[in-house]
This record gives structure tokens, sequence and C-alpha cells, in this order.
């Protein structure tokens, strides 16, 4: 195994992302660089290969007139050739733009016409018909290449070209101009831009914050000092490549530990190809863990009697013996013992289900987990712990070490990263991930930095003795009922959200006399639970509707009441008949309620909480995949006692 | 730009399957009666007619299942009237059935796996030792079938058996077992029946592009008028076991022949 020097960005030979590739390749050669599942079968492509195709496109992209400063956006799932195209345009100095594949037109075309982007790489002819589509309004692009050539045999628009002719134009264009590609590599430097990173955006249109390639490497370089990557170990990239999180794991990160980048076969394999892979350190958002917690749930209360029993009682050992550990009691010796059990017949088995068999480590991030879901996860044995960053800090500032793993925290700064808390509660960041700016809004870029350089997080947390940052809430989020006692809606929704029937909440209380919250209900598993009391439903909005799921999640809050602060208890609440869509806009693509924007969208439910109304006329717009959009109107009832009985038991 | 609107064009390859005045008589009913049609390679030709026009007797026909009384079938010159129906298929002629016909309890592998059977020549002995021409022809059959699964989509479904499919994903899985045997004529007797309008949108795609992309003859039976005149280059209408008119989509809405089957006319 290779020990790297500390520093990778001050040294010329590796001071961007695809200079570290040339050194992988000259110090790995052909060990695995990179390996695709395609056609049921894992394809490997050796650190040379890995090179050579990042060359050849590079080259191409040459011979399309690339420059310095171009910027260059990818459009679909996670696939090697969209990698390779980022880390082609970065070694002729260009920028890469990657954009989320399930973005509506509209959407899509703000990025790609703000970030000026002159070459989209789309994976499949999905995306092509969406880019061409946009053609005339971005006078910027001038190329469109794409990788899977299904379906695209008649399309004859001059714009267009695939992967393969781009990269087999490059090597003529390299037989042409030998040095081309060595000396355009040898020009870049740290301090390039790397990516512009457009931000989910919870409020207004999205921001493009400006990572140079020095902030991608020092916070990779920096993290992996706290945490454990080897050469050779495998990671899956399955996340969407416009979140920034994904720059930093599978390109950045990967390429300063010389880690195995794995991408899956389809969206939908994900989960078979990870337990396949059984990759040594995962990232996921806490989304997906609470869908793996669900699927465990649903699992177990349909296996067999013995099995279920079983699973019930290590599971609850489990359980005690993790809330010991997290108070620094000792473990007696008979629960230390049956866990040990457990673990053989029960936490190994779940563990190598879920594809987390090898995992060193798990990190959730990007929002915050509920803390039952996350000792769960650490009940069985699985080292998951919280990160905390920002797009505008690439991603990685704070971590937890593995003892200190905690659900109400987020652990210390990584090094070289400083955080603070200022007068108003506000977490500020200092460190080598801060960002260079916000693309061509300079203003943004003032109003997010302090004058002494830290940056501005807009999370409103505290440190405690031990020097743990906690998050408590979005600053502008955090409010108060009307009687003065603290409000904190994220708080709330995700102890709701880790009932299983529950899959997205909104909650509202700030300058209320009592909280109020609006539940969507996760399909998959109150179908299941409808279908074992054998009731028929036709579809989300009918099982919505049903009375007896009314009681089922009445029952459910009634349990989490019992674990939130007394004022802060739901009084009432309504059932969605939709689910919260990032299409509609509801939720970010990274599925972060926009608060703003929900509130303003529903105010007649808000006003109807607070009224006393048994039920409120609710008018949606509904925007569909191709961005056609209708109005839904329907009559949704409320539930939980009158607002009078709240205060009364308040 | 887009593949459909490619579609407008007329598509007018050499003869490729060539029916010739076939009848077909069961007892004293007369099913199919002096039927002669020619699919030109690379046509998506589509049969329509009122219930018992005969559509899916055509069909048997062409597919060996049925032997007409009389008339003659021809793939590209070669007499396939009276082939017994794996002949058939083995000469590249592949279909799909009005009801499912899948293994229910395979998985959607093993089914696609099947259909490749007589493109197959290692025997029982062969295959049971796994070993030499088998291990090679089971390898490179695979192959043929995980193209088919990217092709249609069903990477998630490979190991998962097909009776506890949904409707639309099994037709899909037909597609593909039919797909799998790399045929030259495709035969589709109402693929999209008992589809919702999703499912049928899916599925034009996936026989667009089986024609477009794979190169293969498509004969078509279908009842949703609008994805008929959307997706094929040649219409061929029956009524009562008789062929009452043929011609392109747009010529056959206009045609009184086959409005008066479809409406009946004023008395």
């Amino acid at each position: 195994m290779t020990q790297f020097n500390s520093g990778l960005a001050d040294s010329p030979a590796t001071s961007t992302l695809p200079k570290l590739l040339e050194r992988n390749a000259a110090s790995f050669g052909h060990s695995p660089g990179m390996r695709e599942k395609d056609f049921g079968i894992w394809k490997t492509c050796s650190w040379q290969d890995y090179l050579g195709n990042v060359r050849d496109f590079a080259l191409g992209l040459a011979a399309l007139g690339f420059k310095r400063d171009d910027k260059l956006s990818v459009v679909g799932d996670n696939c090697p050739r969209l990698y390779w195209a980022q880390l082609a345009a970065q070694a002729l100095g260009g920028i890469a733009v990657p954009v989320y594949q399930d973005a509506i037109a509209t959407e899509l075309v703000y990025v790609l016409d703000h970030a000026e982007v002159s070459v989209v790489v789309a994976e499949d002819q999905e995306q092509v018909d969406k880019i061409l589509s946009l053609k005339d309004e971005l006078p910027h692009l001038r190329a469109i290449i794409y990788d899977d050539p299904r379906g695209l045999g008649s399309y004859d628009d001059a714009m267009l070209q695939s992967v393969v002719a781009t990269r087999r134009s490059g090597q003529a264009f390299g037989e042409a101009n030998p040095d081309y590609f060595a000396r355009e590599l040898a020009q870049g430097t740290a301090d390039d831009v790397a990516m512009i990173a457009y931000t989910s955006g919870t409020t207004g249109r999205p921001k493009g914050a400006l990572l140079s390639h020095r902030n991608l490497i020092a916070t990779s370089e920096t993290y992996f000092k706290v945490e454990t990557a080897k050469a050779g170990d495998n990671w899956l990239a399955y996340l969407p490549m416009a979140w920034v999180g994904d720059t930093i794991f599978s390109l950045s990160a990967a390429l300063v530990c010389g880690v195995t980048v794995n991408t899956p076969e389809s969206p939908e394999t994900v989960r078979r190809d990870l337990r396949e892979l059984g990759p040594h350190g995962i990232v996921a958002p806490p989304r997906i863990w609470e869908s793996l917690l669900t699927d465990i749930q649903v699992k177990a209360a349909d296996a067999s009697w013995l099995k279920r029993r079983t699973y019930n009682y290590f599971a609850d050992l489990a359980r005690r013996r993790e809330l010991m550990k997290s108070d620094r009691k000792p473990i007696p010796f008979a629960t230390e013992l049956a866990y040990r059990i457990g673990d053989v017949i029960v936490y190994a088995p779940v563990r190598d289900q879920m594809g987390l068999g090898n995992a060193r480590w798990a990190l959730t991030g990007g929002a915050p987990l509920g803390a039952d879901t996350f000792r769960f996860f650490r009940s069985f044995g699985i080292n998951l712990k919280q990160i905390y960053g920002a797009t505008e800090l690439s991603a990685l500032a704070c971590t937890q070490s593995d003892a200190d793993a905690d659900p109400n925290t987020v652990g210390q700064p990584v090094p070289g990263f400083e955080v603070r808390i200022d007068d108003a509660g506000e977490v500020q960041v200092r460190g080598p991930g801060v960002f260079v700016g916000y693309y061509k809004q300079d203003d943004a870029t003032r109003a997010a930095m302090t004058p002494d350089g830290w940056l501005k997080t807009g999370d409103a947390g505290l440190i405690s003795p031990d020097g743990q940052l906690a998050i408590i809430d979005r600053a502008k989020d955090v409010g108060k009922l009307s009687d003065g006692s603290p409000f904190a809606p994220q708080f709330t929704e995700n102890k709701l959200k880790f009932s299983p029937f529950i899959r997205e909440a909104v909650t509202f209380g700030d300058g209320r006399p009592f909280v109020t919250a609006m539940i969507a209900i996760d399909l998959s598993t109150t179908g299941a639970w409808a279908e074992r009391r054998r009731l028929p439903y036709s579809s989300f909005m009918d099982l919505s509707r049903k009375p007896e799921v009314a009681a089922l999640i009445t029952e459910e809050i009634a349990k989490i009441n019992t674990t939130l602060p007394e004022p802060n208890r739901i009084r009432r609440f309504l059932l969605l008949n939709k689910e919260l869509e990032a299409d509609d806009a509801e939720i970010t693509r990274t599925r972060k309620v926009r608060r703003g924007f929900v509130a303003e969208k529903y105010a007649g439910v808000i006003e109807a909480f607070y009224s006393g109304a048994g039920n409120v006329e609710v008018t949606m717009d509904i925007t569909f995949e191709d961005g056609r959009k209708t109005t839904l109107t329907s009559n949704i009832a409320i539930h939980g006692g009158s607002p009078a009985a709240g205060r009364k038991a308040a | 730009m887009s593949a459909l609107e490619a579609r407008t064009e007329s598509v007018g390859g050499p003869v490729q399957l060539s029916v010739a005045g076939v009848a077909k008589r069961f007892g004293g009913v007369t099913a199919v009666q002096d039927i002669s049609f020619d699919l030109r390679k690379g046509q998506i030709l589509s049969i329509i007619g009122p219930n018992g026009a005969g559509k899916t007797s055509l069909l048997n026909m062409i597919s060996g299942f049925y032997k007409p009384d009389s008339g003659r079938i021809l793939l590209e010159d070669r007499d396939i009237t009276r082939r017994k129906p794996s002949e058939v298929a083995a000469l590249g002629i592949a279909r799909t059935f009005q009801n499912i016909a899948l293994f229910s309890g395979l998985t959607v592998l093993d089914n696609l796996m099947l259909g490749r059977h007589v493109r197959m020549r290692a025997g029982v002995f062969g295959s049971a030792i796994y070993w030499g021409m088998a291990q090679r022809e089971e390898i490179a059959n695979r192959e043929v079938c995980e193209e088919l699964i990217d092709f249609l989509k069903l990477q998630d479904l490979r190991k998962q058996q097909t009776g506890a499919l949904a409707y639309g994903l099994r037709k899909r899985v037909e597609l593909g077992r039919a797909l799998a045997l790399e045929p030259s004529v495709i035969l589709l007797d109402e693929p999209m029946g008992g589809m919702n309008q999703d499912e049928k949108e899916d599925m034009a795609r996936y026989i667009l592009d089986v024609n477009q992309e794979r190169g293969v003859s498509v004969v078509l039976i279908e009842h949703d008028m609008g994805v008929v005149m959307d997706i094929s280059d040649h219409v061929v209408v029956l009524d009562r076991g008789r062929k009452i008119a043929e011609g392109t989509p747009a010529a056959m809405q206009r045609e009184p022949a086959v409005i008066e089957a479809y409406l009946g006319t004023k008395s």
C-alpha cells in the first residue's frame, strides 16, 4: 500500500484531479480504477485505462474547440463515462457542472444557461431529448455528447455525437498534437475552478458554488486523515452526480486515496449491486437510511413466527446495549454475551442483506437523521456516523469519531477546519473547503461570508463542552410558539419520520398556539399494512383517505408525542393525498422540504389547522415529468382534537 | 427529430414474408378465407379487424400452429406452409401470445434463456456436465439474454419469478422471450391488451426500437387504433375471415370498407 504525503494540492504534480489520476495510473497501473456493472457483469477498468479514456475524451473535447474555463455539464445516472468526461474537461482547464438527472427541462435550462455550458454529456436518449428541446435557449451550447446510442440512430442534429466518436476523434487529435494533453494538464493549478455545484436551493433560484481543485483535494485529504480509506477499497457511486458529495467521494477522495469506484447497473438495482459489491465504506442521505430501516421492519413483520420473535428479541437487546454504550454505562456480561450470539444469528445476516458486511464506516449527511434510526444501525454493528457540511464547504467540514458517534451531534471539525457560533447562534466555518464564491453572484458571495473570512452556513447550532457541534435546525426555520416555547420544525419532523408509515412530514408552529403537521404516508409500508388487514385501496390518494389509516397515524403520532417536549407535541394533522414532489418544487432534488414554498402553497391548510375546521379544500398544482401542469382540487380531512381541546391539553 | 416522426417515411424493403391465398376452416366454420399480403423487410405491419375476424388464426398459420387448407406462406422464397412450429421458429419467426405464455415459476432470465432453446445444440448429457461446447454455448446464450435484459430494462427483475410480476412487465418479458430467438420476423398478438396508457406507451416504444434498432420486421395484432395508426407502416384489415382492405394507416382511416366494418353502415 502506498502512503501519500500531505499537501497534495501544493505539489505541482498532484494539484488537480486529473493530475491525481495520472499519478494513480503510474503507481497502481493495472489494478482496478473503476468498475461498472453492465449486462449483469462487473466490468473492471484499470487505472491506466481510466487515464487513457480520460485522455482520449479530453483530446476529443479539444477537437471540438473546448478550451480553458469552458464548462462541461454531465447529466445522467452514475457511470464511468460521465466521470471521465468531467476529468477530461478539468484536464484541459475546463469546469465540470454536473446537473440533476431527474431535473425537468425548466430547471435544467436555468443552470445550463447561467453556467454558460458549452458541452453537455448526456447519458441516453431521454436526456438528449431534454437538452435538444432547450437548444434554442442555450446560446453557449456547442455540442451534446451521448453515451448510450439506443434510439438515437435517426437523430441528425449536427451538435450530437457519441462518446465513442469523441474518443476516436480524440485519438486522431492526439496523433496530430502529441504533446497537447501533457501540456494542458501541466498548466492546471490547484486554484483553478474544478466544478460549479448548483445548490439545491431550499429558497429561490439555485446558486452556483465555485469549488477549486484545492477545495476538493484538500478537503478529501484532510478528511481521510481521520477516516480510513485504503488503495484498493471499493465504493459504490450511486448518489446523484450533481450533489457535491458525489464529486468529493467518487472523484476527489477516490483519486486521493486510490479507491476503486463502482457504478451500479441501473438506479433500480442499487440495493442488489450494493450487496454484491460489499463496499468498504458508504455515504447515504437520511432518506436512504430511513428506507433501509423501513425495509427491515417490514420484512421482520412479514417473517414467520419464530424468525419474528428472534428478530424482535435481539433488536431490543441491541437497542438497550446501544443506549448503555451511549450513556457510557458498563455493559453487563450477560448482555454482552447475548449480543455476541445475536451478532451471529441476526445482526451479521442483516448487515449482509444490506450489503454493509464489509463497510468500515457508513456516513449520513445532508440533513439530520432521526436519533432512533441512527441508533438502530449502530446497534446492529454498522459504524454509522454523521457528517456535516454544505455545498459551499465542499461537503465535509465535521465528522464523528467511531467512539463519539452520537445522533444528537455532527461531531468535531475535520483537521484544518474551524467552527464557531456567532452571537445569533449561527454556525460559521473556516477551512480549506470553503468555496471560491458563487458564479456571477458576487452579492450572494459577500452575503455568505463574514468580513473575516468565515462561511455563514445558515444553520443554528451549538458546541458542547467536549467540542461536538450540534445542529438544531436551519437558523431561519427555528421559531417560537405563541407561548414563547422554542419550536424547531425539522427536529419534530425527524421524530415523525421514524414511524415506518410516515414518509414525509412538514410541521408548523412558529407564532402559533400549538404544533400541527402535514403528513405524507409511506405507500409501500402503509400499503402492506392495509393488505394485511384486507383493506382494499386503489391509489395513494385513496389510501390516504381511509379512516383506518388516519387511526393508524393517530396512534403513531400519540407514540411519538410521548418523546417530544410537552409544548412541541402535535395536536392536529392531516394526511396529504399526494407525496411531496421535487417536480412540484415542494422538496429539493436532495429531498429537503422547501419550507417557505410549502407554507405559501398550503396557506389554506395552515389556516384550517388553527381555525378548527374539520376539513379543508386544497388546490394543488401538479407538474408532470414533461413539464405540463394541471391542478387538482380535493377535500382533505383534518385529524386530531379541535384547537380548543388542544389548548386545554397543553 | 424524434423517432416517431421518422416513421412517416414509407419503409419498403424486399418482400420478406408472403402470405398467398391462405384459407382455414374448422368444421363448417370458415375462419380465414383467401387472404394474401406481403410483409416487406423492416416494416411494421398491423392486422386489424373486429373480434372473430380471423387475425389470430392467421398468425397461427404463419407460425405453424395451424396448417392452412389452401394457399401458401413464403419466408424469403422458402415455403413454410407445412412446417412445424419449431421449424418455423428456427427459421427466424418468433411470436408472442395474446394470453401470456411464460413459465411463471421460472425467473425472467430463465424464461429468456428458454427462448434460446431452438438455437442450442448441446445435448442433455453435455449440458449436465457443463463442459466444452455446452459451456461455451451457455455463455454465448447468456450474453444474448443479458443484452435483451438491458434492451428491455429488466435489470432489476433478472432473478425474479415471472409469476410475481405485474401484467405489463410480464408482457415485456414475453417480448424478450420472443426476441431471444433472434428472429427476423416477430409476430405480436395484442402486446398491449389489458395495459394502461403508460404501459402502452412503453410497449409502443419497445416495438419501435425492436423494429428500428434490431431491424426486425413486425406483424402486429392490436385493438388500440391510436397505437396502430402511430407506429404501423402498413395496415391489413380483416372482417369475417376476409381481407377487406390494405394500405397505409392514413389511407385505411378513410377507406369506406374499413369504416363500414368498424362502425356498420346506415341501413
